[in-house]
C-alpha cells in the first residue's frame, strides 16, 4: 500500500508546492489539511492519512494542529517535542547549551535593569534583542548602546504583546557578510547554503543571496550535534562563522528552502518525502 | 489555465498551472497580494491574502 502523508499548512508556499511535486514523482499520495478550515475534535476527526508533515505558516495553528493528531495516534514531522523547542528562540538556546553545542551567549530578562546587568554580563554591547517567538529576521534590533537599549525596550513595554515583554538578548556575533543555513534531515546534513548579505540581517526573506555551501565535516557535525540536542527530524541550522569556529544560532522546525534548492543542486523536497515515507514505514 | 478577476482591483487574474487552493498570488493590475480560496469546475474564488502575523515564520 502506498504511503500518504497529509501535509498540515495554512498559507500554501513554493516550499509546499515543491513538496507536493516531489511526492507525485514518488508516487506518494498527498493530502492537503488547511488546518484553518478543519475541526479538531477527537471524538469525530476521521484521518484519512499515514504521517503527517507540519508546514503551517502559522506556528501557533501549526502547534495546535501538531498535538492534536498526536492525541489520537498519528505521528506529525516534526513531532510536537521538537517544535517546541525549536519554535521558542529562547528554549533553542537553552536546548543547545545544555548539550554544549556552540552557540552565543544569551539571556532572557524582562525589565531594564536585568537587561543591563545581563548584557554585562555577556561581555557588554553590541547585543541582539528578539522575540523568543518570530521568523524571517522581523523584530530584530541590533543594540549598539544603553540609549538604544532603553528606547527598544519602552518601546515594547508600551507597544508590544506580552510575547513581546519577554526580552531574549544574544550576544552580537560579527559575521564575514553571510552566515550558514544547513539543511538536515534525521541528522543528516544533505546541503547548505551562504546567505550573503551586507546587512548584519542575512535572512533571504530580507534580501540575503543564497549560493551553495559545500557541507563540511565541521558543518556536518555541528549540525548533527545540534539536531540531536533539539530531537531531531526535519531541521534547518541557521550557523555563524566565528573566529572561534561555528556556532549555531537558530532552528528552523518548518523550514523554508524554495531558494536553496537550485544553487545546492539538492531536492531538499524529494528527501523532506523521503523521509516522511521513512517514517511512516516504521510505524 | 484558470482565469478570474482580482476582488480588489476587478483585473483579469490568470492563475498559473498547478495554483493550489490557499496559495498566494499577486494581481498583476494592482498588485495585491491574493489568496486562492477555492478551485471548482475550472473556477477559482480569489480573496485578498492575510497579513502577516507575529507567529508566521519557518
Amino acid at each position: 500500500m502506498s504511503t500518504t502523508i497529509g501535509i498540515l499548512h495554512t498559507t500554501i508556499r513554493g516550499d509546499e508546492k515543491l513538496i507536493i511535486e516531489a511526492a507525485k514523482k514518488r508516487n506518494i499520495q498527498i493530502k492537503l489539511i488547511d488546518v484553518r478550515e478543519e475541526i479538531f475534535n477527537r471524538k469525530t476527526y476521521k484521518c484519512d492519512f499515514d504521517v503527517a508533515l507540519e508546514r503551517c505558516v502559522s506556528t501557533v495553528k501549526g502547534t495546535h494542529a501538531t498535538r492534536f493528531f498526536e492525541s489520537i495516534g498519528v505521528a506529525v514531522i516534526n513531532n510536537s517535542s521538537v517544535a517546541s523547542v525549536c519554535e521558542d528562540k529562547f528554549v533553542t538556546s537553552c536546548f543547545l547549551q545544555k548539550a554544549k553545542v556552540p552557540t552565543p551567549d544569551f539571556a532572557m530578562v524582562f525589565n531594564t535593569e536585568q537587561a543591563v546587568k545581563s548584557i554585562d554580563e555577556m561581555g557588554g554591547f553590541p547585543v541582539v534583542i528578539k522575540p523568543p517567538l518570530g521568523s524571517w529576521g522581523r523584530l530584530l534590533a541590533k543594540i549598539n548602546d544603553i540609549d538604544a537599549l532603553e528606547a527598544v525596550l519602552e518601546h515594547k513595554e508600551v507597544l508590544g504583546s506580552p510575547q513581546q515583554k519577554s526580552f531574549y538578548i544574544q550576544q552580537f556575533v560579527k559575521k564575514p557578510g553571510r552566515d550558514i543555513r544547513a539543511f538536515v534531515i534525521d541528522g543528516k546534513t544533505i546541503c547548505a547554503i551562504y546567505r550573503d548579505s551586507p546587512h548584519w540581517i542575512t535572512n533571504t526573506a530580507r534580501g540575503g543571496v543564497a549560493t551553495n555551501c559545500p557541507v563540511s565535516k565541521e558543518i556536518s557535525d555541528i549540525s548533527k550535534s545540534a539536531s540531536d540536542a533539539v530531537g531531531g527530524g526535519i531541521l534547518s541550522m541557521d550557523i555563524f562563522e566565528t573566529d572561534d569556529g561555528l556556532q549555531i544560532n537558530e532552528i528552523n522546525h518548518t523550514t523554508e528552502f524554495k531558494n536553496s534548492e537550485k544553487p545546492t543542486n539538492t531536492s531538499i523536497s524529494g528527501a523532506i518525502v523521503d523521509y516522511c515515507v521513512k517514517v511512516a514505514k516504521n510505524l | 489555465m484558470i482565469k478570474t478577476n482580482c476582488p480588489v482591483c476587478d483585473g483579469q487574474v490568470t492563475l498559473p498551472e498547478k495554483t493550489e487552493e490557499s496559495e498566494i498570488i499577486s494581481c498583476a493590475e494592482c498588485h495585491t497580494k491574493l489568496v486562492v480560496a477555492k478551485i471548482e469546475n475550472k473556477t477559482a474564488t480569489l480573496s485578498e491574502a492575510p497579513k502577516v502575523e507575529e507567529d508566521w515564520g519557518e
